[in-house]
């Protein structure tokens, strides 16, 4: 059996840390140009469009990932669709991405005073003026903090996708775990490295939003 | 001919009926304060005449126009009048200058060298031209409410709907905003205006509206409303037996 050196198990995880950062952003890029799609319907689009999108949303927040994910690797595969588990795993995050960043913007939308509205629908602007000159620059700062700060949400959420075979961060932890039989100091340097990568982007969130409290102090 | 026709006009929200039959025919040039105590459904008749609200029954016509609640005829109505709120509602993320110039450019597809032209001559009317790059929230409430005169005028309405634009300025920030009011009505500019500034509907206005539980319980010239009030509930609103 050949030794594993301490670098050697760190460069295996680094290596599979690759594939956790690039499944983070397809999903995250992917769920956001959907979520921005669903944020439309969800307030502007017709009552139907509505009900549809916020029945998608109510989905995809109340049932687990993990659910979500099966469904789509084993689900479509009922249907003779042979489904690899990287597709599976990107579909189903950014399909759970997209819900629950089309909720954190709705909010953000529906934070801007109702007076911005007003004044700008008696200066004549139809509604996608509104949006587009008015309510949205506000609402797109308002946004900023909690959307880098589910991004956390994201990058964790990537761990679940080991479970059907995609081999990312976490998956990579139990197959150097399998052949090293070290689990402790390979799952302690896992953890590290999700660590280096969220807590980035949770601190940058923190940050933002305290620059934002500050710039809404005269308010 | 009258500039803006209010006729019959109700307006319920829900069960609530707010406006209960409101006839008023406002003249070109002319300057009518809308008195009344709270909740007597003054905004609400203001945010109608703006089609900020729908009406349930009876007609408002501006400058010939009929009011119909749809996209098209909004937008022309709007165009004909604007309106200022009690709490200013710039946009925060754009300077004044920026305020003033946005609906002409998106709206009336003005090019910006002109948008800009006019913002600088509208900021100049308020007496606020050195303020063009000046953000919302650097200004006092008495500026900004300014910068909003300048916002709707920008956008050449034939009349302006004013709703408590002094009530949420601290005391001494309230001259300037009427001074900048007083000189709009002496140009000519036609003026609804709620108010709780008695002095001022009494010194600059040429017609006075009481209104009381959603109905005009009286009107008249000011020297006559406010000397001679014929009800007991405007007598109690302005504190005269
Ligand atoms: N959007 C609304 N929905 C329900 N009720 C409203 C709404 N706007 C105003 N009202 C009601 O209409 C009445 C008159 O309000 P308003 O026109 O604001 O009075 P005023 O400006 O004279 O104080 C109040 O009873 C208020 O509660
Ligand atoms: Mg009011």
């Amino acid at each position: 059996m050949t030794e594993f050196s301490f670098w050697d198990i760190l460069r295996n995880l680094l290596l599979a840390a690759r594939w956790t950062v690039v499944l983070s952003l397809v999903s995250f890029i992917g769920g956001g140009i959907v979520g921005v799609a669903l944020l439309f319907l969800r307030i502007g689009g017709r009552r139907g469009m509505r009900v549809l999108s916020r029945g998608y949303i109510q989905l995809f927040q109340g049932t687990p990932l993990l659910m979500q994910l099966f469904l789509a690797f084993f689900g479509l595969g009922l249907f003779g669709i042979d489904v690899p588990a990287w597709l599976a795993a990107c579909v189903a995050l950014i399909l759970w991405t997209a819900a629950f960043l089309a909720e954190i913007w709705r909010g953000c939308v529906e934070s801007i005073a109702k007076g911005q509205w007003e004044a700008s629908a008696s200066l004549g602007m139809g509604y996608l003026q509104q949006m587009r000159y008015v309510i949205l620059p506000q609402a797109l700062k308002v946004a900023v903090p909690p959307t880098v700060g589910f991004s956390v949400q994201v990058v964790k959420g990537t761990a679940l996708t080991s479970i059907i075979g995609f081999v990312e961060l976490s998956k990579a932890g139990s197959i150097v775990t399998n052949a090293t039989f070290q689990p402790f100091t390979v799952y302690g340097l896992v953890a590290l490295i999700y660590f280096a990568l969220c807590w980035p982007l949770s601190k940058s969130s923190q940050r933002l939003e305290r620059k934002l409290n500050v710039a809404h102090r005269n308010h | 001919m009258s500039l803006i026709a209010i006729t019959e006009v109700k307006k319920r929200f829900g069960d609530n009926e707010v406006l209960k039959g409101i006839s008023i025919d406002v003249a070109p040039g002319e300057v009518v304060a809308i008195i009344g105590k709270s909740g007597s459904g003054k905004s609400t008749l203001l945010r109608c005449i703006n089609g900020l609200e729908t009406i349930d029954e009876g007609s408002i016509v501006v400058a010939g126009a009929q009011f119909l609640p749809d996209e098209v005829h909004l937008k022309a109505l709007r165009l004909k009048v604007g309106m200022i709120f009690q709490q200013f509602n710039l946009f925060p993320h754009l300077t004044a200058g920026g305020n003033v110039m946005l609906s002409q450019m998106v709206v009336k597809k003005t090019p910006k060298k002109d948008a800009e032209a006019v913002a600088r001559k509208m900021l100049d009317r308020v007496g606020l031209a050195h303020k063009f790059d000046a953000l919302p929230d650097e200004l006092s409430g008495g500026q900004q409410q300014r910068v909003a005169i300048a916002r709707a005028l920008a956008m050449q309405p034939i009349a302006l709907l004013c709703d408590e634009i002094t009530s949420a300025l601290d005391p001494e920030l309230v001259a300037e905003v009427l001074a900048v009011v007083k000189e709009l009505a002496a140009e000519g500019m036609t003026l609804v205006m709620v108010t709780h500034e008695m002095r001022f509907a009494r010194d600059v206005c040429s017609r006075v509206v009481f209104m009381h539980q959603g109905r005009v319980h009286e009107i008249g010239a000011p020297e006559e409303v406010f000397a001679n009030p014929r009800t007991p509930e405007l007598r109690q609103f302005l504190g005269v037996q």
